[in-house]
Order: C-alpha cells, then sequence, then structure tokens
C-alpha cells in the first residue's frame, strides 16, 4: 500500500516536472512584490498564483515578501521584481520624485484609512479631537489625517505611530490611525466592543484615497506590455475567484502568512478579506474594475502638493497607463 | 380517562407517580447539592491553585522589574559616560541570569551630541556570553519605547517573538527616566530589560487539572501566550476565537480577563467546544490573566457516577415497587372483579350465579357475604313475589266475575218500561274498585206502581258487594210483599241485623211512586237526601228520619209523602257524588252539586241529567282516582198520558 503511495507521488512530481519543461518556453519570469507582508490585502495575487491564473496568461509569476525589509521600491528599483503594489499617495510622491513608476491597474478604490477614537475621551464627532493625542502613521499616511483636520479646523497633537495599536489600546493617545481591513478588526479583537468607539471613515468625508494598485516601471511597461497586462488581467481574475471563493482564497492566503511567521488568525484574515471586496468593488459584487479615475488622482495629488510632499502634480496619463479595456 | 381504568391499574399509577416525584424531588436535590459542594470545592482549588501560580510568576517578575529601575534611577540621578552605561548594561545582564537582555536608549541629545542618538543594548548571545551593541534602528516609534515614553510610566510590553526568528517568547519591561529640563521633567529615555517567557509558559503548561483540564495565559490585549494547542499560541486572541465560534460569551470573558476581573463561570470550551467551568484571575503587575478550565464532564465524573448508581437503584426499587403493587392490588381486586361480574350476572337475573367465599375477614370478605345474603333475599323476595303476585292476580280475576255479577244484578236496560209513557228513569254506578257497594234498583209493582231504591254499604270492595246484593235482594222480596217504603224497610233492617257479625250496614232511600197521579211515598234509612227539581228550581227533599240498615234490630222508619207534578224530577244520589274529592282535597259538597242540578234545568230527559252530573263530578275530581262509588238515580214524572 505504502509503496503504490509513493510510486503515485513519483509519478506526480514527474508529472508536474515534465510539464513545466514543456511550458517554460513559452511563459515569462516575471517577479511580484506586494508592498507588505502576505495577508489578505494581497488575497487576489495569491489566489492569481495558487489557481494557476497567471500560468493562463502566459506568466510565470513569484511573488516574494514585501514589508519594511523589502519595500517594492526596493526592489522595483533594484530591478529584482517587475511589479509591485504601492497606496497611490505614495506612488505619486515617488513619481513627482521623479522615479519612473506607471500605474498599470487600480485595484483598491476607495480609502479604508480611519481614526479609531475612544468614546470613553470624549470623541464622538470630529470637532471633539480638538486638543487630543491622536497618533499617526508617517509620511504620505498623515495626509488624509491632516486634511481631516484642517477640514475641521482641529489643532490635534499629534504622535508618530508604529506598526502596532498597542499605544492607542493601553490608553497613551486618545486616537490612532488605522486601516478598516486591519487595525480596526485588531481593536476589536484587542477586547474593546464598537459601542466604546468612534471610527471616522476618511473617505466619508471628502478624503477618498484610492489605495492598493499595480505598478511597475516605465521601462517593464515599454520592454514587456504583453506580460503587463497579461499580469493585470489574472491579477484582477485572481481577485474575483477570491471574492467568490472567499474560503479557498483564505487557506491560500494562511499558507502564506504561515510560511512568513506572521502570526495572524484566520478570523482576522476573513475579516481583512471581506472589507477588501468592500473597497475594492464598493459598488458590490466581486468584479474589480482595475480603473483610476483622473479625479481621484487629481485630489490625492493635490492634497500631496498642498501638504509639500510634492512640488508638482506629474502629468495623469503618464502615470496611469491602463491595461484594461473599459468599454 | 383515568377515571375507567381498572382499580389495579390505578392503585399502580397513582402510588407510582406520587413515589416517582418523591423519588425524583430527592434525587434532583442531592443531585444539585453534590454540585453544588463539587463546584464550591473547585472554585476554593482553582482560586488556590491560580494564587499560587500567579505569586510565582508576580515574585519573577517583579525580581526582573528591579534591574532597569535601578539602572534608570541611576541615570536620573547622575550623567553617566557612554562607555560607564555600557558597563553598567553588561553588568545587569550578567549579573541577572533571568534576564535576556538589557537596553538603554535615549532621546535625541541625551547622553550624547552625537548622531544617531544613543542606545545600547546587552544581551546574551548564543554561546551565553554577555556582548554588547548599538541600537542603529529607528526605534522612537517601537512599542517598548515609545508607550512608556507616552505614558511617563514603566510597561511590560506585549509578548513577542525574539528577533532571531526562534519561537523563544519574549516580553519586555521598560522603564523611562527622566532629566530636568528648563525646570520641567521630560523623558529622557528608557531602561528595558527583555526576558525570555519559556519558563512562564512551562510553568502556566505544567498545570493539570484531572484529565483535559489545563491552564492558560492571556496577554492584556487579550492575545493566548499559553495554551495546550501551540497554533493558538500568539497568533489567536480570546476574542478571534470568539469570533471565529460566534460565541459573544467567550468575548465578555476575554473582556472581563483582560479587565483584571475575577471569576469562575460555565462556558464553551473552545477547544472541545463542550461544557467547561472557567476559574480567571489576573497577574497584577504584568497585567496578564490566568485562565483555568475545568471540564464539566471531569469535574462532575463522581458525581454523575453516583447519580448513576443512585438513579439505578431507583429504578430497580421502583420496578420492585411496581411489582409488589401490582401484585397486591392484583390479589386484593381479583375477588371484587369476579364478584362484579357476579353481580352483572345476578342483576341480569341469574339469581343461581354461585357468589365465591374469599375465606378472608377483611372488607372484601364481609363484601361477598353481604352479596351472598343478598342474593338469598333475593331469591326469596322474588319467590314470594310470584306467590303474591298469583294470589294477587286470582283474586284479581275474582274482582273482576264479582264485578261482572254484581252489575248483573242491577236493571241496566234503559228505557226500561218503554210502554210506560207516565214517568222516565234512569240510573248509573260507578264502581270505585272492581266491586262496590252502591246499590240502585226499580221495579213495577202493579200498574200504577213503580219502586224504586238507591243505598249505599258501608265499605267497598267484595264485603260490601255482597252485604249489597243481599240487601238488594231482600228489597226486591219484601217490597213485592207490597208493604209501605218504611214497612220495606223495617223489614229489611230486621233480615240484615240479625247475626250481623261483620256490623256491616247500608243506607237506603227508597220510594214508592204511583205513575197514574204522582203520589210520591218514599221513606229513608240514613242516606242523603235526593233533589228535587222542579221548572222553577231545585230543592233538598225532605226526609223522615231512620237510622242506616243493619245495625238495630228494632230500628224503626217512617214513609213521608209528596205529590210529584208533572215534570218534577226526583234526583237520588250516593254520597261518593257529594264526597267527591279533587288533587287538592276538597269535597265536591252538597252546595255544589245543588247548583249543578240547578244549571242544568230544564230537565231534558233523566239520562242526559244523569250523564251531566256525573261528566261535572268527574270533571271536579280530575284525574284523582275516586275513593267511593258513585250512583245517580233520575226519575222524571210525566203524568198520565194525554196530560
Amino acid at each position: 500500500m505504502k509503496l503504490v503511495f509513493w510510486l503515485f507521488i513519483l509519478g506526480c512530481a514527474w508529472g508536474g516536472v515534465a510539464l513545466c519543461d514543456d511550458a517554460s518556453p513559452e511563459l515569462s519570469t516575471v517577479t511580484f512584490v506586494p508592498q507588505w507582508i502576505p495577508q489578505a490585502q494581497f488575497a487576489g495575487y495569491y489566489v492569481a498564483a495558487e489557481r494557476g491564473l497567471y500560468e493562463h496568461e502566459g506568466l510565470r509569476v513569484q511573488i516574494v515578501k514585501g514589508g519594511p525589509e523589502s519595500p517594492p521600491s526596493v526592489l522595483l528599483a533594484e530591478g529584482k521584481a517587475q511589479f509591485g503594489t504601492f497606496f497611490l499617495s505614495d506612488a505619486i510622491r515617488r513619481r513627482a520624485k521623479g522615479v519612473r513608476l506607471v500605474n498599470i491597474a487600480q485595484v483598491v478604490q476607495r480609502s479604508a484609512l480611519v481614526l479609531i477614537a475612544r468614546k470613553s475621551s470624549g470623541i464622538n464627532v470630529p470637532q471633539d479631537l480638538q486638543g487630543k493625542r491622536v497618533s499617526l502613521w508617517g509620511g504620505e499616511f498623515e495626509v488624509q489625517p491632516k486634511a481631516f483636520f484642517s477640514k475641521y479646523q482641529l489643532q490635534v497633537c499629534t504622535v508618530p505611530q508604529g506598526t502596532t495599536v498597542n499605544l492607542f489600546l493601553r490608553g497613551g493617545v486618545d486616537a490612532a490611525s488605522g486601516m478598516w481591513y486591519n487595525e480596526y478588526h485588531l481593536v476589536l479583537n484587542a477586547g474593546l466592543d464598537l459601542d466604546e468607539l468612534t471610527v471616522f471613515f476618511l473617505a466619508d468625508h471628502g478624503l477618498n484615497f484610492p489605495e492598493d494598485g499595480i505598478y511597475c516601471q516605465e521601462e517593464t511597461l515599454r520592454r514587456q506590455p504583453d506580460a503587463c497586462a497579461a499580469f493585470v488581467r489574472a491579477s484582477l481574475a485572481g481577485w474575483e475567484y477570491a471574492f467568490q471563493h472567499p474560503e479557498e482564497a483564505l487557506t491560500i492566503v494562511m499558507k502564506r502568512a504561515d510560511e512568513a511567521a506572521t502570526g495572524t488568525n484566520l478570523s482576522h484574515q476573513r475579516w481583512m478579506l471581506s472589507r477588501m471586496q468592500d473597497i475594492i468593488v464598493p459598488g458590490g459584487g466581486a468584479c474589480p474594475s482595475g480603473a483610476l479615475r483622473e479625479e481621484d488622482y487629481q485630489r490625492v495629488a493635490e492634497e500631496l502638493r498642498r501638504n509639500d510632499l510634492i512640488d508638482q502634480v506629474p502629468a495623469f496619463t503618464d502615470f496611469y497607463r491602463a491595461q484594461l479595456r473599459h468599454d | 380517562m383515568i377515571k375507567d381504568l381498572r382499580l389495579a391499574v390505578k392503585l399502580v399509577l397513582f402510588i407510582l407517580s406520587a413515589a416517582a416525584v418523591i423519588f425524583g424531588s430527592a434525587f434532583g436535590y442531592n443531585y444539585y447539592c453534590s454540585r453544588r459542594t463539587v463546584l464550591k470545592n473547585v472554585e476554593t482549588q482553582a482560586h488556590y491553585l491560580t494564587l499560587a501560580m500567579a505569586y510565582h510568576i508576580e515574585s519573577e517578575l517583579r525580581a526582573v522589574e528591579q534591574v532597569p529601575t535601578g539602572l534608570a534611577g541611576i541615570l536620573e540621578r547622575g550623567t553617566p559616560s557612554t562607555d560607564e552605561i555600557n558597563d553598567l548594561l553588561k553588568d545587569a545582564v550578567a549579573r541577572n541570569p533571568q534576564l535576556f537582555g538589557c537596553a538603554v536608549a535615549c532621546e535625541p541629545g541625551v547622553f550624547t551630541s552625537a548622531v544617531p542618538r544613543y542606545a545600547h543594548y546587552a544581551y546574551r548571545d548564543k554561546q551565553q556570553q554577555v556582548a554588547t551593541t548599538d541600537l542603529l534602528y529607528e526605534y522612537a516609534t517601537k512599542d517598548w519605547y515609545q508607550i512608556p515614553r507616552e505614558m511617563r510610566q514603566p510597561v511590560w510590553s506585549e509578548p513577542y517573538y525574539d528577533d532571531g526568528g526562534g519561537d523563544i517568547l519574549m516580553c519586555t519591561y521598560s522603564v523611562p527616566f527622566f532629566h530636568n529640563v528648563d525646570g520641567r521633567r521630560e523623558v529622557a529615555g528608557v531602561v528595558t530589560a527583555d526576558i525570555s517567557l519559556t519558563w512562564l509558559q512551562r510553568t502556566v503548561a505544567e498545570v493539570r487539572v484531572y484529565e483535559t483540564g489545563y491552564a492558560f495565559l492571556i496577554s492584556q490585549c487579550g492575545v493566548i501566550v499559553t495554551h495546550p494547542r501551540r497554533e493558538f499560541i500568539m497568533r489567536e486572541s480570546v476574542f478571534s476565537i470568539a469570533e471565529s465560534a460566534g460565541d459573544p460569551q467567550l468575548r465578555e470573558i476575554g473582556r472581563q480577563m483582560i479587565n483584571g476581573a475575577q471569576g469562575f463561570l460555565c462556558f464553551r470550551d473552545f477547544l472541545t467546544e463542550q461544557k467547561a467551568w472557567l476559574y480567571f484571575a489576573p497577574l497584577p503587575a504584568i497585567k496578564w490573566s490566568l485562565g483555568v478550565k475545568f471540564s464539566e464532564d471531569e469535574l462532575f465524573a463522581d458525581v454523575r457516577r453516583l447519580n448513576r448508581q443512585v438513579l439505578l437503584i431507583g429504578v430497580l426499587g421502583f420496578s420492585v415497587l411496581a411489582l409488589v403493587i401490582a401484585f397486591f392490588s392484583e390479589t386484593i381486586t381479583r375477588p371484587l372483579r369476579f364478584l362484579a361480574r357476579t353481580t352483572r350476572e345476578i342483576a341480569k337475573g341469574n339469581l343461581d350465579v354461585d357468589i365465591p367465599t374469599t375465606g378472608a375477614g377483611d372488607e372484601i370478605g364481609q363484601l361477598s357475604t353481604s352479596f351472598r345474603g343478598m342474593q338469598e333475599a333475593l331469591k326469596e323476595y322474588i319467590s314470594n313475589l310470584a306467590q303474591a303476585t298469583a294470589a294477587r292476580e286470582r283474586v284479581e280475576s275474582e274482582l273482576k266475575i264479582a264485578h261482572t255479577i254484581q252489575m248483573s244484578f242491577l236493571p241496566k236496560k234503559f228505557p226500561p218500561f218503554p210502554e210506560k209513557s207516565e214517568f222516565e228513569i234512569y240510573a248509573t254506578l260507578e264502581p270505585a274498585k272492581e266491586v262496590g257497594g252502591d246499590l240502585y234498583d226499580f221495579f213495577l209493582l202493579d200498574e200504577d206502581h213503580l219502586f224504586f231504591t238507591v243505598g249505599d254499604v258501608s265499605g267497598k270492595g267484595v264485603p260490601a258487594a255482597l252485604f249489597m246484593a243481599v240487601t238488594k235482594t231482600l228489597m226486591k222480596g219484601v217490597a213485592e210483599s207490597r208493604l209501605s217504603p218504611a214497612g220495606v224497610l223495617a223489614k229489611v233492617n230486621q233480615e240484615l241485623a240479625v247475626d250481623n257479625d261483620s256490623m256491616m250496614f247500608t243506607t237506603v232511600f227508597c220510594g214508592l211512586l204511583n205513575y197514574r197521579t204522582g203520589l210520591l211515598q218514599f221513606s229513608n234509612a240514613g242516606h242523603n237526601p235526593p233533589l228535587i227539581m222542579r221548572p222553577n228550581g231545585v230543592e233538598w227533599l225532605t226526609l223522615p228520619p231512620g237510622v242506616v240498615l243493619g245495625v238495630d234490630t228494632g230500628a224503626e222508619y217512617r214513609t213521608a209523602e209528596m205529590q210529584l207534578r208533572p215534570g218534577d224530577v226526583l234526583l237520588v244520589y250516593t254520597d261518593g257524588i257529594t264526597e267527591a274529592t279533587n288533587a287538592a282535597s276538597q269535597l265536591y259538597s252538597d252546595a255544589a252539586l245543588l247548583q249543578t242540578a240547578t244549571g242544568l234545568l230544564p230537565v231534558l230527559s233523566p239520562e242526559k241529567l244523569v250523564a251531566a252530573i256525573m261528566t261535572v263530578v268527574k270533571r271536579f275530581e280530575e284525574n284523582v282516582p275516586a275513593a267511593d262509588d258513585k250512583t245517580v238515580l233520575a226519575l222524571r214524572f210525566l203524568g198520565p198520558p194525554g196530560t
């Protein structure tokens, strides 16, 4: 019995190798790096890879771990990766600084950035933030909250925020920034109830900054336009599949997360995947549009310029190079 | 429903239900009490267990806290050189084997004006040698630095895995130290001590309660720090487990735990998904919470085993009780049922069935005896009844014959003398019993005279009828000897009164009408006065005195006379008419008769008059059976033909 089993495994392995050998001449190999550690924020890409959607489009895609130690900006610049994800605001900043990044698909349409405050600190409406201690992530993450504060003419004592919300949980600040699909849920799962919290969705306050988009170097687009289009098509198909088969997608995500020892759990990833669907397909459904609307681009770019994070707004047509035909 | 069940079944049912209620209550109370006792014991046990463990952990942690606290004190008081601080750190790690590492990290410009700001770390390397390094990364937003800095107080960090990528669980105690800047106490930096929590995990993991009970530890944020399920550790929080399991109670427990509460409660174990009990208590130093889980099944295993035994004994006892009751009720009710069957037979009329003897002297035996007595009495009664009935039937048939005979004595052919146009006569007699004591008679004595009589014998029935027959026969015999009415009565009286041992008597009114002249001679022996009905009115006939016949042999009677005119009617009757009684026990009375007779004028014919009076009296009586015979005789004098 055991022998039969091993023979079967051996046969499969040999078959697999043979298949790869056969297919390899047509497949072009590319590397993709998401901007953060493996989690459901990137479920679509992992699902596309796992389900063979990239191969189907003629690509062999290697997904490497992103995060602070190996950010897409570095990997793309060094040519170690061809595709990566960036927040729109981050990408505009880099483009304005002269990095030849191009957006080939805007995946997340709606900003998930929230300010989470404690009701016990007396915060119920934006005006209540006046004079409060608020921890904020740095860089482009500050743009939306600062625009939010100036919109409501608030003087807020900001504290730099690290990668956790522990300072907020311990009561060191009255409010903290967070992503709806991540920190928001972490706070809930640290034992705070929703009725103890006031959550400001910055997108609801006229500050919708679309987030994750797929980027590559202009050079890559020029040399391998077919690969770029194939990558976008397969990635969006991956997202669609993930939304239609969330449990399967979560299994794939958890496998990646476990390999990277991120210490997450299934219920958190389930929450994250569900929220990703909310911000990728805000109108409902499972099919991502992948398009970047010019007014979204201008809103983000203008806000960056006003905060002196960029000197001038890069041309939209240079920045966004749609790889999908939208009729 | 129950009403229709057999007595034995009812007995079994009622006694067993009562016993079941009693047993059930006792069983329930016993279970409740023993359960409560077990819970109380377990709670105490858990309390001391967690207390001891918490004390042990606390003392370890407090010892660790001493090191950075002491260092922070030194750094606040003086301004040592960076080399001196480095030595202090190395020394601290070397002297405290429980420490994994120790760091001092400063705000910009503290202890050195160089960039980057001063931060130094002494740690134990893989060879357990103390090594030092400068911290060159941006630590300002790291929890271990930022939280004590912002909160201006020492804190224990959330647990984390060591940087080496190993699975050594670490925790850092960070103490801020302050320098006076322009008169204000400003945070100058943070002193930290890193410890491995392996010993803590081991301590907690070693706790075993019964077979499957265990202890677990959660951090301030609810993260599982130790748990028998390794994959939960540092990945799941009590809240994420509650979310996955859809268990709001677990979330509430988690909130109590991270808020430093202490408790003992029943919950659904997220590991086995079975009912379990949880004792939890805080570790105050580190603000974590320690939980001890007991499996309900194990906790109550003894109680349940005992309960099963008690239940088994109960069931056995119950069965025995049921059998005993069934046996006894069967024994008691068997003769009853037999008796019931027998009496049903008796009720059907079969008096000869054998009633069983139980031989027992109890109520059932007595009942059997009574039934036998009743059966005998019934038999005797029924045979007596049969005899009596036969006798009565004989008498009744004889009475019928007597009635026929009696009625045959009386003239019943009307009109009796169709050739006579001078008078009309009609009479009727209605006996109260089969045979009565009334009599009437009339006959022609010669071409001129009609003799008529109406009488009433004392008493009723056969003796009265016999007496009546004798009287009538005598009257007729004597009347033919052409005596006056008084003579007839006197003669008949003599005959009757002689040897009248039975002391019966009779009233008689007799008259002799010369129907050519209308002269009426009449005599009376204690009879009711007849009525004379004339076209212009009705009146009582005045009677000569005379006692009843058959009492006094020497009694004397007198004859009275009156002249009848054509059209006059003489109405003779017996007291059965005037003493007729209705339902309200009222008598018909003489006055009513007089009134009725007056109302019946003018008389059309004697027959119609008699019928009318009988009708009126019977209507008065309604349906009350008559107590006495009724006789009415009407004689209408018409006068000689042609008048």
